[in-house]
């Protein structure tokens, strides 16, 4: 009987332990709401979303955020254009091109990619990639959203091409004989079987990616050029709403309007990225039992 | 016929051309600035204080001052990851408590890496009053690398067979006896290697030890969990967007950033060439 009990007593520590995940992303919940819901006692909740200018600093403080959650769109979507066709190729290279030992190495150096930290990022887009756009596209500024999607592109292909690169590797091999069989060759059975078959995981992958994109700080911080005004083009320097939180939590007063303001951007973050990760996550549950 | 043939040549070739373009610019990267950083980074640079207001001097302290968070990140993270990992694989059953437990993993893994530092400085910086220092900080980074370390954790447990289980039970031992003499002792290097990721991720990381921990400027080396610190990452921000003279700190921060890439990439590869060699083998 005791026995019995210093079991269930263990049990029921890992059962609280494993809990903590939960209490954490609760937390963050609580604290971001507690602290950004202020905001409303100033400002109205169309005035706050779809106000067309973010001046914090000034007297009266205007905290239109329509500027900042147009950057973070126009920098993810840029981004997404770049990393979806590179991310899914490279899938279905490791997938069904290279020989395995050429396999293990690609995915390797596509993990370390992953690895590398986005301040890195940053400041290989500020010494290197700014100074190239510029002078290529004769801007007046190399940090503008282009060059920040190229680099977010380049930090979201990792995401897409692993998950995609899992989700091709799960297709039953029986599909493709069957389509071998009826005298179709590898491309046209990757093309027309497998990437079908594949698709639901790959968009699982895609919204992750995506997901990497809009809550990718330092990179944008350091290379989108900081301008919180609407932008216009693909060429002009943008702020997102990471950028703005990390740029100016640091000046602001603790418990003051701009303080809760940011809160309230950090919110609407936390929301979106909630939602793709709700979206990739019954994606790729369907796609798993759709397989089996 | 040919037609098909050149199709598939084709395709293939600009799936592999893909391929080549993404490795291009990993080589890109690291290239740039290993030729640059190399020249800046010797023995004074990585064991001096910085003087001359950020112009000159080492990067001792920023050293140091990853290496306590990421130590920090990791104490609090590593135990907490694998009792979530044991529970979700040896004693929970399919059901409503476990489906919502790996939900908060998975979404907590998505959750953008500011939106950390936020909650750090509302609940470590402020709440608890720990103020701007290594532990606000650690901590913070220790809740991001969570999720990584209760997935390779759970990873290395499920890949002990069930028949090891089922001997060990079937000897008369307990299911907390057969956990912790049979299965632990069998997952742990997989274990070390979802940490040894963790602590990767963590000592890259900017965005929560913004508001937590980061310091431009110290003085003398941090010598308390309470002291606030400089850290390798947010060295080269500061460094890049701080400060009065540019022409001085530009190449500090290409010496700052070959250190860290160094770092950041050479945990990583370990773990990953570990993790393989580790799956490859336990084929029991």
């Amino acid at each position: 009987m005791k026995r019995r009990q210093k079991e269930n007593l263990i049990q029921g520590f890992f059962c609280g332990l494993s809990l903590c995940s939960i209490l954490f992303l609760l937390g963050i919940v609580i604290v971001l709401f507690k602290e950004g819901l202020p905001i409303f006692n100033v400002i109205s909740f169309g005035k706050l979303f779809f106000g067309k200018f973010w001046y914090p600093t000034y007297e009266p403080a205007d905290f239109g955020m329509l500027p900042l959650i147009l950057g973070s769109l126009m920098v993810t979507v840029g981004a997404l254009i770049i990393s979806v066709p590179l991310g899914v190729a490279s899938a279905i290279y490791i997938s069904e091109v290279a020989h395995p030992k050429g396999k293990e190495f690609v995915k390797l150096l596509i993990e370390l990619l992953a690895g590398v930290p986005s301040v890195v990022y940053g400041f290989f887009g500020m010494v290197f990639l700014a100074p190239l756009v510029q002078n290529f596209f004769g801007l007046p500024v190399g940090l503008n959203a282009f060059t920040a999607a190229i680099l977010l592109g380049v930090m979201a292909i990792p995401t897409i091409t692993s998950v995609s690169e899992d989700a091709i590797s799960a297709v039953p091999e029986s599909f493709k004989e069957a389509s071998y069989a009826l005298g179709a060759n590898r491309w046209e059975t990757t093309v027309k079987i497998t990437l079908p078959a594949a698709m639901g995981g790959i968009s699982t992958g895609i919204i992750l990616g995506m997901g990497r994109a809009v809550g990718e700080t330092m990179t944008v911080l350091m290379v989108a050029g900081g301008a919180a005004v609407i932008p216009h083009s693909f060429f002009e320097p943008v702020r997102t709403m990471t950028a703005t939180i990390a740029a100016e939590m640091g000046e602001t007063v603790v418990g003051g309007e701009h303080f809760h303001a940011l809160f309230a951007i950090a919110i609407v973050l936390f929301l979106m990225t909630l939602t793709f990760n709700i979206i990739a996550d019954f994606l790729s549950q369907r796609f798993r039992r759709r397989l089996r | 016929m040919r037609l098909r043939k050149i199709k598939e040549f084709i395709g293939f070739g600009i799936v592999r051309l893909a391929t080549i373009i993404i490795l291009l610019a990993l080589f890109a990267i690291l290239y740039f600035i290993v030729i640059r950083g190399i020249k800046v980074v010797n023995w004074q640079f990585l064991s001096q204080m910085p003087h001359s207001g950020m112009t000159a001097g080492g990067i001792l302290p920023a050293i140091l001052g990853t290496f306590y968070l990421t130590m920090c990140a990791i104490c609090f993270a590593f135990p907490l990851g694998v009792a979530a990992a044991i529970y979700l694989t040896e004693y929970a059953k399919q059901g409503k408590l476990i489906r919502i437990i790996r939900i908060g993993v998975s979404n907590l893994a998505g959750v953008p890496s500011v939106v950390f530092g936020l909650f750090g400085l509302a609940v470590f910086v402020k709440f608890f009053g720990f103020g701007i220092s290594i532990l606000s900080g650690g901590l913070t980074l220790g809740i991001l690398i969570l999720p990584t370390i209760i997935r390779s954790s759970e990873e290395a447990l499920l890949l002990v067979p069930h028949s090891f289980r089922w001997a060990s039970l079937a000897l008369g031992a307990s299911k907390w006896q057969t956990i912790f003499k049979v299965v632990l002792p069998n997952a742990v290097s997989g274990m070390l290697t979802g940490s040894i990721l963790g602590i990767g991720r963590a000592a890259g990381e900017t965005a929560p030890i913004l508001f937590t921990a980061a310091a431009f400027y110290t003085t003398k080396l941090p010598c308390s969990i309470f002291n606030e610190v400089q850290a390798l990452p947010y060295h080269i921000y500061a460094l890049m967007t701080e400060g009065v003279h540019p022409k001085a700190q530009v190449p500090i921060a290409y010496g700052t950033a070959l250190v860290l890439i160094f770092l950041v990439l050479g945990i990583n590869c370990i773990a990953i060439i570990m993790r393989n060699r580790f799956r490859r083998r336990q084929k029991w």
